[in-house]
């Protein structure tokens, strides 16, 4: 049982591609062996900045040999079908056997498939993986024809077993197959042989390369542990971060080094920011003050002055970034502390999007939205507008402009500065959350109105110039702002009608956009356009005049008369499509939970259904009663009834849909049944007024078993057709009664 | 990699005199500055017409370079808004080119076994020369000394083969090299010579001009007109038929019209610094800068530079 020892050995994989590359490597590898019949014990994969490698243990020597058999045409079949089949086997007619089969005697053909050497398979798979290597980008260069992520340089493939090594032997792309590699470029440059994986890595190691990334990052985390613990301080823990520079070294050398004393003062999070996206430094922590107060980098060279001069220019590249980051703060503080006025005003010229206007028209959006939203989530109305009106105030700040990722955090600093008090500051950060599935739910009342406004001002505008995500794209991140809305409300079982909001905020995108794109949306929605009471000639008489010159500011001014008097209370369709949307997003996020699908859509129909609380609510109580078994039985029993109702209507042509009377009651079965509907009747409408779903549905269970007693014990289709038609209309009561919770029908089994 | 090391250099000339030399050496032909206003290296038709078409190619190069929204009247530490970029270019690019490279760097006195060197992904594109590639920036300690490029393709063109690119940010690597705090107190020559000059001596006076001309003072309407006369200029240059009525011989003018569209980028920048355009309007802009260097590049891969070959009759 031979191992395979593969290396492709390259110029610098961007760390971010190498964990997958290993991975794909190594699936590639293995699929194609053993699809050529081969078997394996194990592989691994590994990748440093400059290789990947996958070592295969156990692999069978060669692929088996294989017999296969082939029934042909029958013995009497036209001679052409035999040619056929002799050609398609590769065999002469003396080579075949007769056999008599059930319908007669046919030609066998015996198939053998020799077994192929390990050595030869792999010499064919490799290039092949090779040539279809999955890089998110590759790239070629020199004259070649090979694509790779960057310049491969060589490919060191092996068979090992206990005899010794064999090379396997294949070229691609002007590469020849060896037995050798190199290590550290800079520590013990040279190539050297190895013969098998133990031997591969064991040189690899003395020649200065570390070849497994956890070992990396490992040891990376350990020395820097280490190091800041013996200085009294703690290393902030940055798992990305940690992988990303396990990716950038082969041999790393951990060196902490100091922040200058001008820098310790900034906000944490802007050193930490700094040095983390431009120099891929680690942040060292004080415990006591929380403060950040020096920081680790890892080099990739170990140098005969201790990584002196390493250390000294990245300090001094530090403190030039640094310097950056502390005009920036400074410069930002001084337009803070005098009530960050002219950033508010800067925002009258920064374009959120060509169509929808620029930041601060959207600021005053969502100040008005946030006003109306706050008394239902328990804040208050005036406090809202304001912090809605500061919240975006840093991203005209420089900060946010160097850092655009501290937007929000730079923006509770800066108000806080501006003497705003603690809850309203906090808003600037908290109301872009939640940003995805699992960030945290801003719970501030301030903060939830700010971000439920934002998000919606959001979502009605990209809706309003049918900008919504299809498939894969969502440049604009609408789902997550969607699934933003629902948590936000889930999370505090708010009761809000989303239709008011979503209505006004069309309305005000609407009357902003600019009038060639009102012109162009009502166009668009022709019928919507009829709806609110736009004429359609007069639609045409302004698309005319729009031909003729000097006539835009009439024509402008006669716009907005016609959208100020047109009636937007009938405005429906983004906004129920947009509904709609969140409704899509809704079970998405309740798959989580186990509510299924079929059970929201059964409960969408219900009133208010643009309350997302309450949709939440009915659901969860109509799963739990489906789940119990009289829930079961009575879905049953409503298909049931629902199912020969259908059919019945069907057959006779009449819709059988009232007038079901208890005097034609015959059996037993049949009157309680009347009774038992008339009683739920009472007791249902009234739970389900007061929002009291588990008690409607326990009302609904006293059902199940009256419902059983007379599909039991009653024929509906019974020769009088009197009777006949009064038990059809009592089914239909039946159906009528059970979709007062919600329409079963929709529900699934 | 060389045994003995250098003695370090002492000035910002030097360094660029020891990455001439060295380049040489190496086998470029070096080549002047493009005599226009260009606002980085890799538009010196030596680098983006060249790295088009099939014909092999090496060649190295200073350029200055003009940023005008980098401009800091001279104060800034490291921002100016003219610089000097050092631009190599080798088609097809050599197995050994980091190799190549990491010599210069021992050229102009980098000490290998002190410093540590890494090869950061950076992948390079330019939206308005439609050209993008694979490759890295070079850190030094930390900090980025140079961008390392395979260039995929040119406008609009796929690089075959494909062009090695090097780029050295000249002042912020001498000042590494030289111990510079400020760009304004590197020695430009030796200063032990009589008459030493700083970085500042030279420059200072030009960025606090260019940085109020740049910002405040230049002429939109002006600088408008000259960016529609550009961009029709190119245009009509290329419209041209390939054969001179003059000479009868053909003659496509595809240095003269890419002329045109540097122009047009120039102009385009100066606009910026002005902030006379917004965000929308940027995106036309450059678009339209890089439909003037498509045009550029499918006339220059007609001729015989750019690999066209006559056929015979």
């Amino acid at each position: 049982m031979p191992d395979l020892l593969l290396e492709l050995f390259s110029e610098e994989i961007p760390a971010r591609m190498q964990p997958r590359a290993a991975e794909d490597l190594k699936r590639l590898v293995t699929d194609g062996l053993v699809e050529a019949g081969l078997t394996y014990a194990s592989a691994g994969a590994f990748s440093t900045p400059r290789r990947l490698t996958l070592t295969v243990e156990g692999l069978s020597a060669a692929s088996p040999s294989l017999t296969e058999e082939r029934r042909g045409p029958r013995a009497d079949a036209p001679e052409k079908a035999l040619e056929g089949f002799l050609r398609s086997t590769g065999l002469t007619k003396d080579q075949l056997e007769l056999r008599e089969e059930k319908k007669g005697q046919f030609y066998f053909a015996k198939l053998t498939k020799e077994g192929r050497a390990a050595a030869e398979i792999v010499a064919e798979v490799v290039p092949h993986v090779i040539q279809n290597f999955p890089w998110p980008k590759s790239m070629r260069w020199g004259s070649g024809p090979l694509r790779w992520v960057r310049p491969l340089h060589s490919i060191l493939c092996l068979l090992s077993a206990e005899d010794g090594a064999e090379p396997v032997d294949f070229e691609i792309g002007g590469l020849t197959s060896g037995t050798t590699t190199e290590g550290h470029r800079f520590m013990a440059p040279g190539r050297f042989s190895v013969t098998n994986f133990e031997d591969y890595a064991a040189k690899l190691r003395a020649a200065k390369v570390i070849l497994s990334a956890e070992e990396r990052a490992a040891h990376i985390w350990e020395d820097a542990s280490n190091l800041a613990f013996a200085a009294g301080l703690e290393l902030v823990e940055d798992k990305g971060l940690l992988t990303e520079v396990a990716g950038l070294v082969e041999w790393p050398v951990v060196l902490m080094g100091e922040i200058g004393a001008d820098f310790l003062d900034l906000p944490p999070e802007v050193l930490q920011t700094s040095m983390k996206e431009h120099q891929k430094f680690f942040s060292v922590r004080n415990p006591k003050t929380g403060r950040i107060e020096r920081f680790v980098t890892v080099a990739n060279q170990e140098t005969t002055d201790n990584g002196a001069t390493i250390l000294a220019g990245n300090e001094k590249v530090l403190a030039a970034r640094l310097s950056d980051a502390k005009f920036f703060w400074e410069n930002d503080l001084r337009v803070a502390k005098a009530g960050m006025r002219p950033w508010l005003d800067q925002l009258r010229n920064v374009t959120f999007h060509a169509q929808l206007g620029t930041q601060a028209e959207r600021i005053d959006r969502i100040a008005a939205l946030a006003r109306e939203i706050a008394p239902l989530v328990g804040a208050d109305a005036a406090k809202a507008e304001t912090a809605a009106r500061i919240a975006k105030a840093d991203l005209s700040s420089e900060m946010v402009y160097e850092f655009p990722e501290l937007q929000g955090l730079m923006g509770r600093y800066y108000a806080e500065a501006a003497g705003h008090p603690a809850d309203i500051a906090s808003v600037a950060e908290e109301h872009y959350q939640p940003l995805g599935p699992s960030d945290d739910v801003p719970t501030a009342p301030l903060s939830v109105a700010v971000a439920l406004a934002d998000k919606i001002d959001t979502l009605t505008g990209f809706w309003a110039i049918d900008e919504k995500p299809t498939g894969s794209k969502d440049p604009y991140a609408l789902r997550r702002a969607a699934l933003g809305v629902i948590r936000l409300l889930l999370s505090r079982r708010l009761r809000i009608n989303l239709s008011k909001f979503m209505g006004m905020q069309f309305q005000d995108h609407h009357t902003n956009l600019q009038w060639p794109q009102q012109l162009e949306f009502l166009e668009r929605e022709r019928d919507a356009a009829k709806l609110i009471g736009v004429s359609m000639s007069r639609f045409e008489e302004i698309r005319k005049a729009e031909q003729s010159p000097g006539q835009e500011e009439k024509l402008i001014q006669r716009l907005e008369d016609m959208f100020a008097n047109a009636d937007w209370s009938k405005w429906k369709a983004p906004e129920e499509d947009l509904l709609a949307f969140f409704h899509d997003r809704l079970k998405v996020h309740l798959r989580e939970d186990g509510i299924r699908h079929d059970v929201i859509d059964a409960v969408l129909s219900m009133p208010a259904s643009d309350d997302l609380t309450l949709v939440v609510a009915r659901a969860k109580a109509l799963q739990a009663f489906l789940d119990t078994e009289d829930g079961d039985n009575l879905l049953q029993g409503y298909k049931r009834a629902a199912n020969i109702l259908a059919q019945a209507e069907a057959k006779d042509g009449v819709e059988y849909r009232y007038g079901a009377d208890a005097k034609f009651a015959e059996t037993g079965e049949e009157k309680a049944l009347f009774a038992a509907l008339a009683q739920a009747e009472t007791k249902v409408a009234p739970a389900l007024e007061a929002e009291d779903f588990a008690a409607a549905m326990t009302q609904m269970a006293h059902l199940r078993a009256p419902i059983d007693a007379f599909f039991e014990a009653v024929q509906v289709n019974a020769e009088n057709d009197i009777l006949r038609r009064n038990r059809l209309n009592l089914l239909h009561e039946i159906t009528q009664t059970c979709e007062k919770i919600a329409d079963l029908s929709r529900l699934e089994g | 990699m060389s045994t003995d090391p250098l003695p370090q250099p002492k000035s910002f000339q030097e360094i660029i005199l020891r990455l001439q030399t060295y380049w040489a050496e190496k086998g470029c032909a070096i080549l002047q500055p493009y005599d226009m206003e260009v606002g980085a290296g890799t538009f010196h038709p030596a680098t983006t017409l060249r790295s088009l078409g099939t014909q092999a190619w090496a060649a190295a190069y200073v350029q200055p370079s003009r940023r005008p929204t980098d401009g800091r009247y001279g104060e800034n530490p490291n921002r100016l808004q003219h610089y000097y970029q050092y631009q190599v270019l080798i088609k097809p690019s050599p197995p050994d080119l980091q190799e190549l490279y990491l010599g210069s760097l021992e050229a102009i006195g980098i000490d290998m076994t002190l410093h540590d060197i890494r090869f950061v992904e950076d992948d390079w594109e330019s939206p308005t020369l439609g050209a993008w590639g694979l490759g890295w920036e070079v850190w030094c300690d930390g900090m980025e000394v140079s961008q390392f490029t395979y260039f995929q393709q040119v406008g609009g063109h796929d690089c075959k083969p494909v062009s090695g690119e090097l780029t050295y940010g000249l002042e912020r690597l001498a000042m590494y090299v030289l111990g510079i705090d400020h760009v304004m107190e590197m020695p430009f020559n030796d200063p032990q010579t009589p008459i030493a000059l700083t970085y500042g001596d030279v420059f200072r006076q030009t960025e606090q001009e260019y940085s109020r001309w740049n910002f405040d003072v230049a002429n939109t309407d002006v600088l408008l007109k000259q960016f529609e006369e550009a961009e029709a200029a190119c245009q009509a240059i290329l419209a041209e038929p390939a054969e001179d009525p003059k000479t009868g011989a053909r003659i496509i003018m595809a240095h003269p019209a890419y002329d045109q569209c540097i122009k047009a980028s120039h102009i385009f920048n100066l606009l910026d610094a002005r902030g006379v355009i917004s965000v929308t309007e940027r995106q036309a802009y450059i678009g339209r800068v890089r439909a003037l260097a498509k045009l550029c590049a499918d006339a220059f891969v007609e001729t015989e530079a750019g690999g066209w070959v006559a056929q015979e009759a």
